[in-house]
C-alpha cells in the first residue's frame, strides 16, 4: 500500500515560527492521512505544542504553508481551523471551570433556538446532546450540569476530548492527553483514539510516554530543537531508536532524511 | 472506596445538597435584602414601609443600579471600569450644554448621554484590546480623568440648570396608576435588568462573556472572538453609565460638574455585595440588583434613623467586607462537603 497516492487530510510545509528572538520551529513539515494516527515526540521545548497550535489556528506561522485536503488554507483564528474540521485538545486543556460540562463541550458552538429575529441558547438541547455525546464516548460523569472546576483531572481531560470530537472533526490533535491520568484512564483515551481512527479521523498524538505511542500510532515523527529530526512507520522502528531521536541521536538504520521526502 | 460505602439514602441526601447549593448561591443574597427590610421596619415602624418612603428608593438608586449592571458585565469578564462616574458627568454635561444651546430637538437629546457613554466605552475597549494596555484598570483610570476633564471643559465647570421635559422624563417622570405614582426610573431599571438578564443568561455572546471571565484561553481556542466580545462589554458599561447620567440629569433638572464623583466605587460595591467575583465568570443579574438594594436600603435606614453620613460610609465598608466574607465561607463549606 502506498501512502503517497492519497491526499493528506492536513499537511504543513516548511513551517517556521519565531517568538521575538526565540526560534521555536524551523522548516518543519508534517503530513497526516485520513484514519492515520501520527505520534509526535521530542524533548521538552522541542516545538511540538507550537507546531500543533499553528495547525489549530491559534498561532499564525512566521512562514510556511498549511494545506487541508490538498487546498492551501490560512487560519486567522481557531474558529477558522475548527470550521474546517481541525480540532485540538490542549496540553493545559483550556476549559472554563466556571461553566457547566455541556457549556464547555459546546463552547463557541452553542445550541440555539430562534425566537423571531433573535437566537437564544437552548440549554435543554445542550444538556441532552452533551449527555448523548459523552455516552457515545463511554465517559461517565455525575451530571453534565456540573461545573468543570468540580471535576477530577481525568474527567476534565474527558470533557476536553469531548469538545474536540463533538462535531464532525477531520483531524483531532491531542497534546499530551494522558500526562495526568491514571492507568485505567490512559487506556480509555488510547482506545478512544483507535475509535476515531476507525471512523476515518486523522489523529496527531503528542506524548512523552512511548507506551502510548507504540500502542496506538501508525507512524511516529520526532522534532529536535524545532526541526524535523526523524520519522518512520511504527513497524519499521523500535523504542530504543525513538528514544535516541528524542535525545538527538540518529541510528544509521533510520535514514530519516531519506524517509522524510517532501515530494 | 467512598462510593461503595454510601447507602442509597445518603447518596440521595448528598445529591439533594449538591442540587441545593446553586440555589443558595443564587438566592442567598436576597436574605440580606430581607434582613435590611426587617431592620428598617423594626427601627422605623411608622415611616419605613410607607409608600412615601419606599417610592423614593427607586429614584435615589436608579443611577447606581444603571452603573452597577454595566459594571457587572465588565467584572464578569474579570475586568473593571473605573471611568463610569466620569462618563456619567460627561454624558450629563454634554446633554445640558446641548440643551442650553438648543442645538438639537429635545427628543433627540435623550440619545446624547447614551452615545457619549458608548463613545467612552469604545475607547476603553479598544485601549484594552488594540493598544493592549496591560489591565483595564489602566485605560479606565485614564478615561476617569479624561472624561471628567472634558465635562468641565465643555461646561466651564459651572452647573447648568433647566432641562427640557423630554430629557427629564426618564429620571423624574411618574406613571399614575390609580392612586399610586410609579416612578419612570423604576420602569427603566426593571426593563434594563430584565434585558441584561436575558442577554447574559440566554444569548451566545452573554455566555461568552462568562467563559472569557472563567478562562480567556478556553474562550479563544473555542473560536470565540475574545477581543470583540471584550470591546462590547466596555461599550455596554459605557452605555449604562451614560444612561445613569441621563437619570441624574432628569432627577436634578440640571447638569453639575461634581456629579458621579466616586460613583464607580458604589457600583463596584453593589456588584461585589451581590456575589460577583473580582476574578470573573461569577455572579448574576439578580445578585447585582440585590447588591444595589442592600446599599440603597442601608442608606435609607441610616437616614431615617438620623445616622451621620460619615457613619454610613463606615457601615457600607463593613457590609462589603462582610458580604464577601460570607461568600468565602459558603464556598469553603461547599467545596469541603464535596
Ligand atoms: N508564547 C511563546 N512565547 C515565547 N516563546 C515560546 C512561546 N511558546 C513556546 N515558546 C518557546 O518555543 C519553544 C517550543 O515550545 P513548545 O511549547 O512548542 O515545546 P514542546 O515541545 O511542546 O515542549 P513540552 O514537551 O515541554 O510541552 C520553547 O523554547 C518555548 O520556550
Ligand atoms: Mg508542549
Amino acid at each position: 500500500m502506498s501512502l503517497e497516492t492519497r491526499t493528506p487530510v492536513i499537511e504543513a510545509r516548511r513551517i517556521c515560527k519565531y517568538f521575538g528572538a526565540v526560534t521555536a520551529l524551523e522548516d518543519v513539515s508534517l503530513k497526516l492521512y485520513p484514519g492515520e494516527v501520527l505520534g509526535v515526540v521530542g524533548d521538552n521545548g522541542a516545538g511540538k505544542s507550537t507546531l500543533m497550535k499553528i495547525l489549530a489556528g491559534l498561532y499564525p506561522p512566521s512562514s510556511g504553508e498549511i494545506l487541508v485536503e490538498g487546498k492551501l488554507v490560512r487560519f486567522n483564528s481557531p474558529k477558522d481551523a475548527r470550521d474546517m474540521g481541525i480540532e485540538m485538545v490542549y496540553q493545559d486543556l483550556a476549559l472554563a471551570g466556571n461553566m457547566r460540562i455541556d457549556e464547555n463541550i459546546f463552547l463557541g458552538r452553542e445550541w440555539v433556538r430562534r425566537i423571531g429575529p433573535f437566537k437564544f441558547v437552548d440549554n435543554a438541547a445542550s444538556l441532552r446532546h452533551a449527555q448523548e455525546h459523552l455516552n457515545k464516548l463511554k465517559i461517565e460523569v455525575k451530571s453534565v450540569r456540573q461545573r468543570v472546576e468540580e471535576l477530577s483531572g481525568g474527567q476534565r481531560q474527558a470533557v476536553a476530548i469531548a469538545r474536540a470530537t463533538a462535531f464532525d472533526a477531520k483531524v483531532v490533535i491531542m497534546d499530551e492527553p494522558t500526562a495526568a491520568l491514571a492507568v485505567k484512564e490512559v487506556r480509555k483515551v488510547l482506545d478512544l483514539i483507535k475509535d476515531l481512527k476507525q471512523h476515518g479521523i486523522g489523529v496527531i498524538l503528542i506524548s512523552h510516554r512511548l507506551d502510548d505511542i507504540f500502542y496506538v500510532c501508525d507512524r511516529v515523527m520526532a522534532l529536535f530543537h524545532g526541526r524535523n529530526f526523524a520519522e518512520a512507520p511504527l513497524a519499521e522502528t523500535n523504542r530504543n531508536e525513538v528514544i535516541g531521536w528524542i535525545m538527538g541521536n540518529k541510528s544509521p538504520v533510520a535514514q530519516a532524511a531519506k524517509i522524510f521526502d517532501l515530494n | 472506596m467512598a462510593l461503595a460505602t454510601q447507602t442509597p439514602s445518603e447518596a440521595r441526601a448528598r445529591s439533594l445538597r449538591v442540587r441545593l447549593i446553586p440555589y443558595i448561591d443564587r438566592f442567598g443574597i436576597l436574605l440580606l435584602v430581607l434582613l435590611m427590610l426587617a431592620i428598617g421596619t423594626i427601627t422605623q415602624p411608622d415611616v419605613f414601609l410607607t409608600w412615601r418612603n419606599l417610592s423614593n428608593i427607586p429614584g435615589q438608586n436608579a443611577a447606581n443600579a444603571a452603573l452597577a449592571i454595566g459594571m457587572f458585565v465588565v467584572i464578569v469578564t474579570a475586568g473593571i471600569d473605573l471611568s463610569v462616574g466620569s462618563v456619567l458627568v460627561l454624558a450629563m454635561m454634554t446633554t445640558a450644554v446641548l440643551a442650553r444651546a438648543q442645538a438639537l430637538p429635545p427628543i433627540l437629546l435623550v440619545f446624547v448621554p447614551i452615545l457619549v457613554g458608548i463613545g467612552v466605552g469604545l475607547f476603553n475597549g479598544l485601549g484594552l484590546t488594540v493598544l493592549r494596555l496591560p489591565h483595564p484598570f489602566i485605560v479606565t483610570l485614564g478615561t476617569l480623568n479624561i472624561a471628567r476633564g472634558l465635562a468641565n471643559l465643555i461646561s466651564g465647570g459651572v452647573p447648568i440648570s433647566g432641562l427640557p421635559s423630554e430629557v427629564r422624563f426618564l429620571g423624574n417622570g411618574v406613571i399614575p396608576i390609580g392612586d399610586v405614582q410609579i416612578p419612570v426610573s423604576l420602569v427603566v431599571i426593571a426593563v434594563l435588568y430584565v434585558g441584561f438578564w436575558v442577554f447574559l443568561q440566554y444569548t451566545r455572546t452573554g455566555r461568552h462573556l462568562y467563559a472569557i471571565g472563567g478562562n480567556p484561553q478556553a474562550a479563544r481556542v473555542s473560536g470565540i472572538n475574545v477581543e470583540r466580545t471584550l470591546v462590547l462589554a466596555y461599550v455596554l458599561c459605557g452605555a449604562t453609565a451614560g444612561l445613569a447620567g441621563l437619570l441624574v440629569a432628569g432627577r436634578t433638572n440640571s447638569g453639575f460638574p461634581n456629579a458621579g464623583i466616586g460613583a464607580e466605587l458604589d457600583a463596584i460595591s453593589a456588584v461585589i455585595i451581590g456575589g460577583a467575583s473580582f476574578f470573573g465568570g461569577r455572579g448574576s443579574v439578580l445578585g447585582v440588583l440585590a447588591g444595589v438594594l442592600v446599599i440603597g436600603l442601608l442608606r435609607n435606614i441610616l437616614n431615617l434613623n438620623d445616622v451621620q453620613v460619615f457613619w454610613q460610609q463606615v457601615l457600607i465598608g463593613l457590609v462589603i467586607i462582610l458580604a464577601v466574607f460570607i461568600d468565602v465561607l459558603r464556598r469553603r463549606a461547599g467545596s469541603a462537603s464535596d
